[in-house]
């Protein structure tokens, strides 16, 4: 039992690594593009809104407790707790994704989209219009007349909230997918399945809720505090 | 010298059992849904085995084009260069995603790794199962892809071609995607299992080589394969929603694009060859009756490998416009990769010396690896070499350098090991006289088929070109006829094999008097693999005489 | 031995550079066969030598450190040499001297067109003069292409958004091969174009007619190419179609559809033929007669516009009735 329960770990722990990559390459785009376009990105991230955000970090920050307590509950054999406690967990996990719906409405009406979808018109610097990468083979752009006015406008916006959507909405996946998961394992905990003798999926489902809370730590600052 | 191979039908005077892991159930579900490692193994075989018929088909017709100076055969076109692009780029996608990267891993090591430390199974047996479906998945959306107009951009898919060229390639890319995770999962496991199921008395170092091989590869697996991932989706959002991070008319940057994909690309091709190398150092000492020299060498050079192969992607970039600090680094890091494999070859070589060598076909096969990666691992230093890498980047010779390494290395490897453990998959031993052609023909094709490509290269001859200079000629028609005789060596060792399928299942428990763990069971193992947990008492490669009979 | 060389590398060594290069390569050769042979004759002869006697029993040698670890450094030492003779002769790839001739080129799918100094531009038509240093600054319109030169032994990738540089200095006489190095679609093979190093004489010739290309359409012998096609080229080329329609639409200058033999309004009031003589004026001293309803803003074309293109533009002109 115990040989099965540390095996398990390990195989979380590496999952946990992989996912740690996964969005590690995202970060490093990020800091690339960032430093592309410096101004673009400063001026982008103060549509942010920084309230939304930080009552996410808290209410991830309060999910990441009771998932321990709910761990603990387990450990002791104490049906009642575990149950509660996860209850709890996913009731965080929910109002973060409320929030987050709130925050993403707001952005697609003022136009803050991603890539070619980007509408917004209200930046320092003209935003270049959105073109279909796809397109370009058949609809090139003309070759610019020699002597001509090089072109004032810039993608940089758009780069920005297109990294904004892909890292908070592959974040908000994960949530998502632990939503599913925390479900599961409160059913399996109302079962009575779970004791001091057998906990592991509790403290599995544990490890991988304080990661994806982790991946927000992260988020959060550089894309809301930073200057 | 056919004594060499033992006849002795099973070790100990216990009888054959009766039912095995291939007989013990039956049906189509009992194989759907099975979770022994043993049938997993058998199923990424055939997947694998037909993803590699259907990558070499495309090789031979792009090697057909390249018969004459113009894509025309007796003046008549023979293929557009619509489609000869995709032909090359399909033959890249499939031999490296679908077959060799998952092959000795997932196929042999699925099957041989639990077997090998004395475990009933690997450490996640659905997740194992999981594994395969999402590389029949991965290869069904491949297969929708090529139906679907196919993908014209190379196995690179460097930008930004590849984000506008039409064609199915965000569908290429994510299935891609899901044989990324596929072989994720597999590292995953197979960590967990070498960490917690080995035998007892089996500490680090008294595990078979292989195991280390295998273990090193799953590393590779763990950490460089989400940063395909993430690329590959960047590359799919890039085409649909121009999100600006690769496209330079939208703002992004190409040559990031290809430091991304290096970052996985280059210790994937470590994820390729270290199985193989795994594989030749369990053949060697096997078939010279000698322990291995240099054990602790050899462990330590496939977990060094593992790590340095991360920091050597730029010289894929020498001319592609990286900074000029980060090439001279790049370079200088990549002689460093060079030596722990070069360690290795020196410590099979004195295994072999004073042996008692029996050159089964296996054994064949690894010594035709000796010779075949030995030159693609020398011409390795033509192109880590500043100066000449810049003559030789992006022309024939690294067409070569590649296809001695992965193919020559990782295929001859491959094809060694499955003959090796073929006894103890199928209970049934194949014809060695016909074992002995095909290693002696496909070593002849190979070579004949690849050693000249470097002198096309290097006198100039570009990549993926289907129209080439008339003074090329004759070194890509012989270069074509050596495609043949490959073709030739591999339909005729593909039949041999399957025909001894027609026997009855009689092999010896452990017919090539090996000393790891897979021997001591019956050759098919039984379902739950050994009939008692198996302790180690000696280590592995002990070829010494047992002091006194038991 | 040069046949050993010639075996390997391309014939000719078009610089000095491309010498140091063979040199080199042939070295890392010669040491490969060696080190070949160290690695697998070994093995191969154990095979026979050692061959399968029943009964023998075989040494347990399980290692040697101090062999081990000089097998480990010998070749480390080897590697760290060869390091450094590559990046010595890379260095000199890698940074282009300061009196460097430029040379623009534009890649696009799938033919080169190359600026030189004076402005003139050709197309998969390359001319250096000998024994000077030439640097190659690079972009692409569109995807990734790459500058081979075999027998200089350079290249470089060109791509798209950015400036690349690659130089050399030839000195071998000459026709040579470029070839685009960097996969880029259906015209990647053909996408060649044709080297000539000169001598003073002949580069300062080819200067002033802006090459050669433009002989085969005056030449009469290919239908398929006329003087008017030559125009036309130079009017996608030159930027004369940035103000100039050939559909009849206005533009910041007048269209050039159905204004050849036509009597043209001057801003002064002066009407005047649209002829040779008014048209070859227009390009060269463009504020000397200014149609009416137009602003005087055309650029002098004069420098820019060799006589073969002046030339073609008017037949060009004159075809669009």
């Amino acid at each position: 039992m115990e040989q099965q329960f540390d095996t398990s770990k390990i195989g979380m722990w590496l999952f946990l690594v992989t996912e740690v990559l996964l969005f590690g390459g995202l970060f490093v785009g990020f800091g690339m593009m960032q430093a592309r376009y410096p101004r673009e990105f400063v001026e982008a991230h103060e549509h942010l809104t920084r309230w939304q955000g930080a009552l996410n970090t808290v209410v991830l920050l309060i999910s990441s407790f009771t998932m321990v307590m709910a761990v603990d509950a387990a450990k002791k054999s104490n049906k009642n707790r575990q149950v509660l406690f996860l209850a709890l967990t996913i009731v965080c996990a929910c109002i973060f994704l409320v929030v987050k719906y709130f925050e993403y409405s707001h952005k697609f009406e003022e136009g803050w989209l991603p890539g070619r979808f980007y509408s917004y018109k209200g930046d320092s610097i003209p935003a270049c219009p959105g073109v279909n990468p796809s397109q370009l083979a058949s609809n090139p752009p003309p070759a610019p007349a020699p002597g001509a006015p090089v072109q004032q406008c810039t993608n940089g916006y758009a780069t920005f909230f297109s990294f904004y959507f892909m890292m908070t909405g592959l974040h908000g996946f994960h949530i998502l997918a632990g939503i599913v998961v925390l479900t599961w394992v409160l059913i399996r905990a109302n079962r009575g399945e779970f004791s001091k003798n057998y906990y592991t999926p509790v403290d599995l489902v544990g490890l991988y809720w304080h990661l994806v809370d982790m991946i927000w730590i992260y988020l959060f600052p550089l894309y809301y505090l930073i200057q | 010298m056919d004594q060499a191979i033992s006849s002795v039908p099973r070790t100990g005077d216990r009888p054959r059992p009766k039912k095995n892991y291939l007989n013990e159930t039956k049906g189509f579900m009992s194989w759907a849904g099975t979770l022994d490692h043993k049938r997993i193994g058998i199923m990424y075989l055939v997947g694998v085995l037909t993803a590699f018929l259907l990558g070499g088909i495309f090789a031979l017709l792009v090697r057909l084009t390249l018969l004459t100076p113009t894509h025309k055969l007796f003046g008549k076109v023979l293929v557009t260069a619509e489609v000869y692009n995709r032909l090359f780029t399909l033959h890249g996608v499939i031999m490296v995603f679908l077959f060799i990267i998952p092959a000795i891993p997932a196929a042999l090591g699925n099957f041989v790794l639990p077997l090998m430390l004395g475990a009933k199974d690997v450490a996640f047996p659905r997740l194992n199962l999981a594994s395969f479906y999402l590389w029949l998945t991965g290869a069904l959306m491949a297969v929708c892809a090529m139906i679907f107009g196919a993908v014209d951009t190379g196995w690179t898919f460097y930008t930004p071609y590849s984000t506008t060229t039409d064609g199915p390639v965000s569908l290429m890319v994510m299935a891609a995607f899901v044989l990324g995770f596929s072989s994720i999962f597999t590292g995953l496991n197979f960590i967990a299992t070498v960490h917690k199921l080995r035998a007892p008395g089996m500490g680090w170092f008294d595990m078979p080589l292989f195991i280390w091989g295998i273990y090193s590869t799953a590393i590779i697996q763990v950490l460089a394969t989400p940063v395909l991932g993430i690329t590959l989706v960047l590359l799919a959002l890039e085409r649909s929603f121009g999100i600006g991070i690769f496209d330079p008319r939208i703002g992004g940057d190409p040559v990031l694009f290809q430091h991304f994909f290096w970052f996985y690309s280059h210790p994937a091709v470590y994820i390729m060859i270290l199985p193989g190398m795994a594989i030749i150092s369990e053949l060697i000492p096997t078939f010279s009756r000698k322990t291995i020299f240099g054990y602790r060498a050899i462990a330590y050079a496939s977990v060094s490998l593992a790590l340095v192969s991360f920091i050597v992607w730029g010289h894929h970039m020498f001319v592609a416009g990286q900074s000029q600090l980060a090439t001279v680094v790049f370079s200088a890091l990549t002689f460093l990769v060079a030596i722990p494999s070069g360690v290795k070859m020196f410590n099979w070589m004195l295994t072999m010396y004073k042996g008692n060598i029996v050159l089964a076909t296996p054994m064949l096969y690894a010594i035709s690896f000796l010779i075949l990666f030995a030159i693609g691992g020398l011409t390795g230093i033509f192109l880590g070499t500043l100066a000449t890498d810049v003559h030789l980047t992006d022309t024939y010779f690294v067409v070569a350098h590649f296809h001695f390494v992965m193919m020559g290395g990782t295929v001859t490897a491959f094809i060694g090991g499955l003959h090796y453990w073929w006894p103890k998959m199928t209970g049934r031993m194949y014809s060695e006289t016909w074992g002995r052609i095909g290693c002696v023909l496909y070593t002849i094709g190979f070579n004949m088929t690849f050693l000249t490509q470097f002198f096309l290269g290097s006198k100039g001859m570009p990549r993926r070109y289907y129209n080439y200079l008339d003074q090329f000629q004759p070194l890509h028609a012989f270069s074509t006829v050596g495609s043949w005789v490959i073709g030739l060596s591999l339909f005729i060792t593909a039949a041999y094999l399957l025909a001894s399928l027609r026997k009855p299942a009689d092999a010896p428990d452990n017919p090539w008097e090996g000393t790891t763990l897979e021997w001591k069971t019956s050759s098919p193992p039984i379902a739950h693999n050994f009939e008692e947990q198996p302790v180690l008492e000696r280590e592995p490669y002990d070829y010494r005489p047992v002091a006194a009979a038991h | 031995m040069d046949w050993v060389r010639r075996l390997m590398m391309p014939d000719i060594q078009g610089s000095e550079y491309a010498k140091q290069i063979d040199f080199l390569y042939m070295s890392l050769f010669w040491l490969c066969v060696v080190l070949f042979i160290i690695v697998t004759v070994p093995p191969v002869y154990f095979a026979w030598r050692y061959r399968y006697k029943p009964g023998r029993v075989t040494p347990h040698d399980t290692h040697n450190t101090p062999l081990e670890i000089t097998w480990s450094v010998i070749p480390l030492l080897m590697c760290v040499g060869i390091f450094f003779w590559g990046l010595k002769d890379w260095m000199e790839y890698a940074v282009a001297p300061g009196d460097a001739m430029e040379i623009q080129i534009t890649a696009k799918k799938w033919l080169w067109q190359f600026e030189y100094p004076d402005g003139s531009r050709t197309i998969n038509d390359l001319h250096v003069p000998m024994n000077k240093p030439v640097k190659f600054v690079m972009t692409s319109e569109d995807v990734i292409h790459d500058f081979f030169v075999p027998d200089m032994r350079v290249k470089h990738d060109i791509i798209p958004g950015r400036y690349t540089e690659v130089w050399f200095t030839p000195i071998a006489h000459g026709e040579h091969v470029i070839t685009c190095a960097e996969y880029c679609g259906k015209g990647h093979s053909d996408m060649r174009a044709k080297l000539t190093v000169d001598n003073d004489a002949e580069f300062a010739k080819f200067l002033e007619t802006g090459g050669t290309e433009w002989e085969d359409y005056f030449s009469g012998k290919d239908p398929n190419k006329t003087p008017a096609d030559w125009g036309r080229i130079q009017y996608e080329t030159k930027g004369c179609n940035s103000c100039h329609t050939i559909d009849g639409t206005r533009s910041k200058g007048p269209s050039w559809k159905g204004i050849w033999g036509k009597m043209e309004r001057l801003n002064n009031g002066q009407l005047v033929l649209v002829d040779e003589n008014y048209v070859r004026e227009s390009m060269l001293y463009p504020q000397a007669k200014i149609v009416e309803g137009f602003e005087p803003i055309m650029p002098t074309f004069q420098g820019l516009l060799k006589e073969n293109q002046i030339r073609g533009l008017i037949a060009f002109i004159k075809s669009l009735q």
